[in-house]
């Protein structure tokens, strides 16, 4: 008795990409409870911050009035939904927040692609993988796409669960959503690649950790994500301006609220295409040149 | 005999001074079982991440069923089967869903794949379990769903290392089975490293001893044993006079007799057809056996005299030492 000396190889250039995204996306779809999990923080966030800040209401007729004038109820109300409008682009900070946290669940599930590159390198199975004829830089792409899928049902999910919490839909259309999608697509690409960048050497789980850590708050926070640039000192604004999540999340406030935009639509999609491209080509390059040692 | 592996001053080091492997030469032959054989740490590992691919030597080639392992590594990769010291099937999968996903990697069609399976998850006997998760398997099932995965593209070369590392006395066998099947039934070749001596000496052709990531001797575990002087012979007469020496001398396969204390110790090439002649002689001549005892040299006592030392538990880097951990943990399991 011999082995078959078989037969077809499909040994293509990709060959193997689905194996490894849906491997990784398994875990995932096996386990529901797993993605309800991971909801649970943005939603508190989304919850509080955004009911909390109810910046809306600071001005409104209801709560501000000044002692001695008596300004109409009308002229109050005008004033507060001008600021609000000049503000954030929107009447309320809760919408205005709603599609930050788009690129928030974003961040947060990107954050981990690195993380499970670290692991399959402790468990042996990256050797095992690197040792099949598969492409390095599929293995590096099938990370990519599966945590740029799993984050963008996350973020779909959100952006339901904004929409039941009261974020004003008045101006949404399918194009819009479709619109947003692609640019939060374009943007968790570049990010999920950067974070498995940062991983592609790493052993150990811990300083992944803190890395993530280190970077995630500064990402989030020098951004337009929570809060509007144009109030922020000129050294933030900066780099608020090279911030990729500054111009994901500007899609979706033009697309989804109608607000005027950070920059022009098209640039957003160039910056954040540039960036993917960029970033997903560093990695592959890193791939071809680290995963062997 | 035809070269499958052939090895030409093979050397890595880590970090610019830690040499692993050192210069290492070496050739394995088409369908047989060449062991590695070494304490933890003496560059067994590290040779095998060689010859796989996946480590870059320092300097040396090596070529594997023909092809450069650095010029051509995507060729030898698809022409090989690896089964890794670690256990790396994926946990939250079944055990069928994980050789689909190696075969996979290996660009072999579904329909294929599917054939394969079946028929290697029959070979390695879990066809039962193929559609529980492997994180409910033992740790027997665990190596042997390694194996079926390192078989899914019907390589001509398999690579195991320590492929009984953790394991009880039974799957140790059973282990050793399956290799001795493949060998024999597939044709097969088999490059292992292991540091149980009597694996090494049960199922090698050929062993390689490495230490400090030299090799030591190269030859089949009987070469090895009676390089070090063959079996031992201790015969008690229970007449002091007068000396039998000259005697004994002339029986065949007697190499050397040393004349002791109220007994002959006698060095032979083959101890069980020395020892009856011995009884005969002494007794015809009308003198009386008090006792006999025969010894075969180990592999122990070989080790001892290349290297100097007992196979001892070297202290390996932290990244094995987790590693190995966590397979020991789920091999209990």
């Amino acid at each position: 008795m011999s082995w078959s000396v078989e037969e077809r190889v499909n040994t293509g250039k990709l060959h193997g990409l689905w194996s490894l995204t849906n491997r990784e996306l398994m875990k995932w779809y096996k386990a529901p409870f797993i993605i309800f999990l991971s909801l649970i923080q943005p939603v508190i966030w989304l919850g509080l911050f955004g009911k909390a800040m109810n910046f809306s209401a600071i001005f409104s007729a209801n709560s501000f009035n000044i002692p001695g004038l008596s300004i109409p109820k009308d002229v109050l109300n005008k004033i507060s939904e001008q600021i609000m409008q000049n503000t954030f682009g929107t009447s309320d900070y809760f919408s205005f927040l709603s599609v930050g946290m788009l690129s928030f669940v974003i961040v947060f599930t990107a954050m981990f692609s690195g993380m499970s590159i670290v692991w399959d390198r402790r468990f042996g199975f990256l050797d095992k993988v690197l040792s099949t004829p598969v492409s390095r830089s599929v293995i590096v792409i099938g990370k990519v796409l599966s945590s740029v899928f799993r984050s963008l049902l996350q973020a779909a999910i959100i952006l339901v669960v904004a929409i039941l919490l009261g974020m004003n839909y008045g101006s949404i259309t399918a194009l819009g959503i479709a619109g947003t999608f692609a640019g939060l697509f374009l943007m968790t690409f570049g990010l999920s690649a950067f974070f498995l960048m940062l991983a592609l050497r790493a052993t150990d789980w811990q300083s992944q950790v803190a890395i993530m850590n280190l970077i995630n708050l500064p990402l989030l926070f020098g951004s337009n994500a929570l809060f509007p640039s144009k109030f922020m000192p000129n050294w933030l604004q900066t780099f608020v301006s090279i911030n990729p999540i500054t111009y994901g999340t500007d899609i979706g406030r033009q697309l989804l609220l109608g607000s005027p935009g950070f920059a022009p639509l098209g640039f957003d999609f160039l910056y954040l295409a540039v960036f993917a491209f960029v970033f997903a080509s560093i990695g592959i390059i890193m791939s071809w040149r680290f995963l062997t040692k | 005999m035809r070269k499958i592996i052939e090895v030409k001053g093979l050397t890595k080091v880590f970090n610019d001074r830690l040499k692993a492997v050192d210069n290492v030469t070496f050739d394995v032959y088409e369908g047989e079982v060449f062991g590695f054989l070494g304490p933890n740490g003496a560059g067994k590992t590290t040779t095998i991440k060689m010859l796989t691919t996946l480590l870059k030597p320092t300097s040396g080639t090596a070529t594997v069923c023909g092809f450069d392992i650095a010029k051509q590594a995507n060729k030898v990769r698809a022409s090989i089967g690896v089964v890794p010291q670690e256990y790396t099937a994926d946990e939250d999968m079944t055990g069928y869903e994980n050789i689909m996903f190696c075969a996979s990697l290996y660009g072999i069609p579904k329909d294929v794949a599917k054939r394969r399976a079946d028929e290697l998850l029959q070979l390695v006997g879990l066809k039962d379990s193929a559609n529980k998760k492997v994180m409910n398997y033992s740790g027997g099932m665990r190596r042997r769903l390694e194996l079926a995965c390192g078989l899914i593209n019907h390589p001509r070369l398999l690579f195991l290392d320590e492929p009984t590392l953790g394991l009880d006395v039974q799957t140790r066998a059973a282990v050793w089975e399956y290799i001795r099947k493949l060998k024999n039934d597939y044709g097969m070749t088999l490059f292992m490293t292991t540091h149980y001596l009597e694996e090494a000496d049960s199922i090698c052709d050929r062993i390689a001893i490495i230490d400090h990531g030299k090799i030591i001797k190269v030859g089949t575990p009987q070469e090895l044993k009676s390089s070090i002087g063959g079996d031992v012979i201790e015969v008690g007469v229970l007449e002091k006079e007068p000396d039998l020496s000259q005697m004994i001398m002339n029986i065949s396969y007697v190499k050397e007799v040393k004349r002791l204390d109220g007994y002959y110790r006698i060095k032979s090439d083959s101890g069980e057809q020395a020892a009856p002649a011995i009884i005969d002689l002494i007794r015809s001549r009308g003198y009386h056996v008090t006792r006999i005892s025969l010894s075969k040299p180990s592999l122990d006592q070989v080790y001892l005299e290349y290297t100097g030392r007992n196979l001892r538990d070297e202290q390996a880097d932290s990244s094995d030492i987790l590693a190995q951990r966590f397979t020991l943990r789920r091999a209990r399991a």
